[in-house]
């Protein structure tokens, strides 16, 4: 009780703090882009890359040659080739997907960017799924037997499952062995964000799974279940993860994404007020990899003195091997112990 | 040569006229233009900014003395039209930046416009004031009240000429009726009603009535994780009251015909045109999408534009547009890169001449393209502070897409993609173009000989 009632003190100082353009440029000419109400990275302006252009517009124009044909097995060229293309179809569904978070954690985001972004995503799992590539990918992260067609693909990738079992779902099909992670948890309302000095990425963290560093591990999950237990015991079992309307008939997919768009009409009772404070944490975890191009240079932190005092414990970067997934309520309380700074 | 805007049988040449805005590189965030638009005479020239600002240039009357000086734009009116306001349910700022502004036509001697930001759309009434009434009986000049028993006679107040005041005062404001952002209004041939689009819905309006609108189109799934397509552009046909268009990220135009039910989600007319295969990649939904649709003024055409592209439709055609124009074809090998750092998700705006013979559309590094539909020629002239002569002819300028590249030519790669312009306008009778940059507005005429 005593941890919650900090924690909607904490969400009312930060509602005081959106007072903020969501642009500024730094002496660089680069956009300081907002990732929320409290991270703040910087994107290049928009000069342009020639390293994924060639790269991808190779990509492309081999996909129209190809056409239905099948690579044949005998040339190591058309091998090398295919594998390029899915290399590069691998990286735009690695850059859609950062977008799509960082759309998402924008405190106004452009609908319209998003559901192109969001299509992007669907046209590319499809294409994976219809090759093959996409079921290799999720059984090995994934392990569920399920087939991964079967579910709209935005569905895993972007959303928290909202599966009743405790069974951690994949959130992230990526995985760059040996590239270094980032994570940045961000919160809407709580606004708890950690953001690494050093790296060239902001990467965030989604509801589902999350990674962690190995060593911090063990006392995550001290932590977690100290504070998890502690909110169960408030009695207001306000599910972190609801959201408005929540239904449980399955993942919240798009809907989770563009849900947030809506105003909320009507006046929330004072029981409420609670359930919306939480309503609109979007705890989704993602493990993102170090994005090959598109942040260059490295992020700094924003006016935001309060980030800084209230997770210092997570400005180094993290090297991570292939995801950890948890349930969706450690991650949250995870989050309230960096913003509760204990 | 006056009348007849544009097109016939010469080729127009352009030149430079006036630039408005700060000179320094360093942009201040609330002066980037974000829209602009000429009054039905094209004698007002409105423009919108980040800020919230409205900013009306006149169009002097034409000095006889010298024909060749044509008249010029000078500030007519400067007004604050919407705040920055917080939506406290939601912790979420509602940007003041003016989406559209909308002039609508004159009835008396006052002009009205509707601004929009992303929730609220307003109606101002910009009037003047250029006399006023001296000699009160009870009041003196200064306003102070006289004694009433100090008067021993009686005058009547009589009308003098002052200096020219311009007021803009808020009429109507038209609040709530919105849960996404606004992009487009539409004044309809009425005068009476007017539409509003958001990102999924179409609402119609009565100009008097700012406590109710009707909702025309929903295309707002029940299912949100079903979303996949959203509105972009929406407007009323010129001439038909109950025809309006709207159109879709996934590059469809729906036309709808109020007549035809309260809620129009079904369409009268599908503007579509299949998907061209060899072209097919991951950004071709994304590059399809339209930005803006604009009606020709003969209200027989209209003109899309969406991202390498403008097309014209015959509204008695739906299975493909009449004509297709590349704005800047060079791009298309370039969309990874563009969708990395976003540029892909601009939106470009489009507008016709007068007689309707030529169209504009805006690109990069200040790029602007001038497509003629009669002679089908097309060319591309900048916007730039270095040819800022008076009465400077623009020069042609080119891309070289890659390989050698020629004298005065730009490569591809040296585009400054900061540089973009979205906002055109087109004066609805002269070949005179409004063109914004950043954060400068260039207004260019046709060389008169």
């Amino acid at each position: 009780m005593e941890k919650l009632k900090m924690l909607f003190g904490l969400a009312v100082n930060e509602a005081k703090l959106t007072s903020q353009r969501t642009r500024l440029k730094n002496q660089n000419g680069f956009h300081l882009c907002r990732l929320s109400r409290e991270v703040y990275t910087f994107v290049s302006p928009s000069r342009m890359s020639g390293s994924l252009l060639n790269m991808f517009s190779k990509g492309t124009k081999r996909k129209f040659s190809d056409g239905d044909e099948e690579l044949s097995d005998e040339s190591l060229v058309g091998a090398r080739v295919a594998s390029s293309y899915s290399l590069q179809r691998q990286s735009l569904l690695d850059m859609s997907l950062i977008k799509l978070q960082l759309c998402h954690m924008l405190v106004e985001p452009n609908l319209c960017r998003s559901v192109l972004i969001a299509n992007t995503v669907r046209q590319i799992q499809e294409e994976m799924t219809h090759d093959g590539s996409w079921h290799m990918v999720t059984e090995a992260f994934c392990g569920t037997g399920q087939s991964p067609s079967e579910r709209l693909v935005a569905t895993e990738v972007l959303c928290r499952s909202r599966e009743q079992d405790a069974e951690p779902k994949l959130f992230s099909v990526i995985s760059y062995e040996g590239c270094r992670e980032e994570e940045v948890v961000a919160d809407e309302t709580l606004c708890s964000v950690s953001v690494s000095e050093t790296v060239s990425n902001v990467c965030l963290a989604g509801r589902i799974g999350q990674c962690w560093e190995k060593s911090e591990l063990s006392d995550v999950e001290r932590d977690e279940e100290a504070l998890e237990d502690s909110r169960l015991g408030s009695g207001e079992d306000e599910e972190i993860d609801t959201e408005d309307g929540a239904s449980t008939e399955g993942p919240k997919t798009i809907g989770q994404v563009f849900g947030t768009f809506e105003i909320k009409n009507g006046s929330p009772g004072p029981d409420s007020a609670l359930e919306e404070l939480f309503s609109d944490v979007d705890t989704s975890y993602y493990d993102l990899d170090t994005m090959l191009t598109g942040m260059q240079s490295a992020p700094k932190m924003g006016p935001y003195d309060l980030l800084d005092s209230l997770a210092p414990s997570h400005s180094s970067p993290s090297i991570v091997s292939p995801p950890n997934c948890r349930s969706d309520l450690n991650e949250l309380d995870h989050i309230m112990e960096i913003i509760v700074g204990s | 040569m006056v009348s007849g805007a544009g097109g016939g049988g010469n080729d127009v040449q352009w030149c430079f006229s006036q630039v408005k805005g700060a000179i320094d590189d360093d942009v201040a965030e609330a002066d980037i233009i974000s829209t602009v638009e000429f009054n039905h005479s094209g004698e007002l020239l409105a423009t919108g900014d980040k800020g919230g600002r409205v900013v009306i240039f006149q169009q002097e009357t034409e000095n006889k003395s010298q024909p060749q000086c044509r008249s010029e734009y000078n500030v007519y009116s400067t007004f604050q039209s919407h705040e920055p306001e917080f939506d406290y349910l939601k912790s979420l700022e509602i940007e003041e930046k003016i989406n559209k502004i909308r002039w609508l036509p004159q009835k008396n001697a006052a002009q009205f416009l509707l601004s929009t930001n992303d929730k609220t759309i307003k109606l101002w009434k910009i009037s003047e004031r250029d006399k006023r009434p001296e000699g009160y009986n009870l009041k003196e000049e200064d306003g102070r009240y006289r004694d009433a028993t100090t008067i021993t006679t009686l005058r009547v107040p009589v009308f003098r000429p002052m200096d020219l005041m311009v007021e803009a005062s808020p009429r109507r404001v038209f609040a709530n009726a919105h849960t996404y952002h606004i992009n487009s209004i539409s004044v309809n041939s009425d005068n009476e009603t007017y539409l509003s689009a958001d990102d999924l819905r179409i609402n119609l309006w009565h100009l008097e009535i700012t406590d109710r609108s009707f909702n025309i189109v929903d295309i707002k799934p029940a299912n949100m994780e079903e979303l996949t397509e959203v509105i972009t552009a929406a407007e009323f046909h010129p001439h038909q009251c109950n025809t309006f268009v709207y159109s879709s990220s996934k590059g469809t135009i729906r036309l709808c015909d109020m007549r035809a039910s309260a809620l129009c989600d079904k369409h009268s007319k599908l503007f579509e045109e299949p998907e061209d295969p060899s072209n097919r990649s991951f950004f071709s939904e994304i590059i399809s999408s339209i930005s803006d649709v604009k009606f020709s003024h003969n209200g027989r055409y209209m003109m899309t534009r969406d991202y390498l592209s403008v097309k014209i439709w015959d509204l008695n055609m739906e299975n493909r547009p009449v004509e297709t124009y590349q704005v800047h074809e060079y791009l298309r090998s370039k969309l990874c890169s563009l969708y990395e750092n976003d540029c892909i998700f601009d939106k470009f705006e489009c507008c016709w001449n007068g007689n309707d013979s030529v169209v504009m559309t805006g690109s990069y590094n200040n790029f602007f393209r001038m497509l003629d539909r009669t002679q089908r020629r097309d060319v591309t002239l900048e916007a730039s502070r270095e040819s800022c002569k008076p009465r400077q002819v623009l020069k042609p300028r080119r891309v070289c897409a890659g390989g050698k590249r020629k004298k005065d030519e730009i490569s591809v790669d040296s585009l400054d993609f900061n540089k973009k312009i979205l906002h055109t306008a087109w004066h609805p009778q002269e070949n005179i173009i409004a063109v914004a940059t950043t954060n400068n507005l260039y207004i260019f005429q046709e060389k008169v000989n």
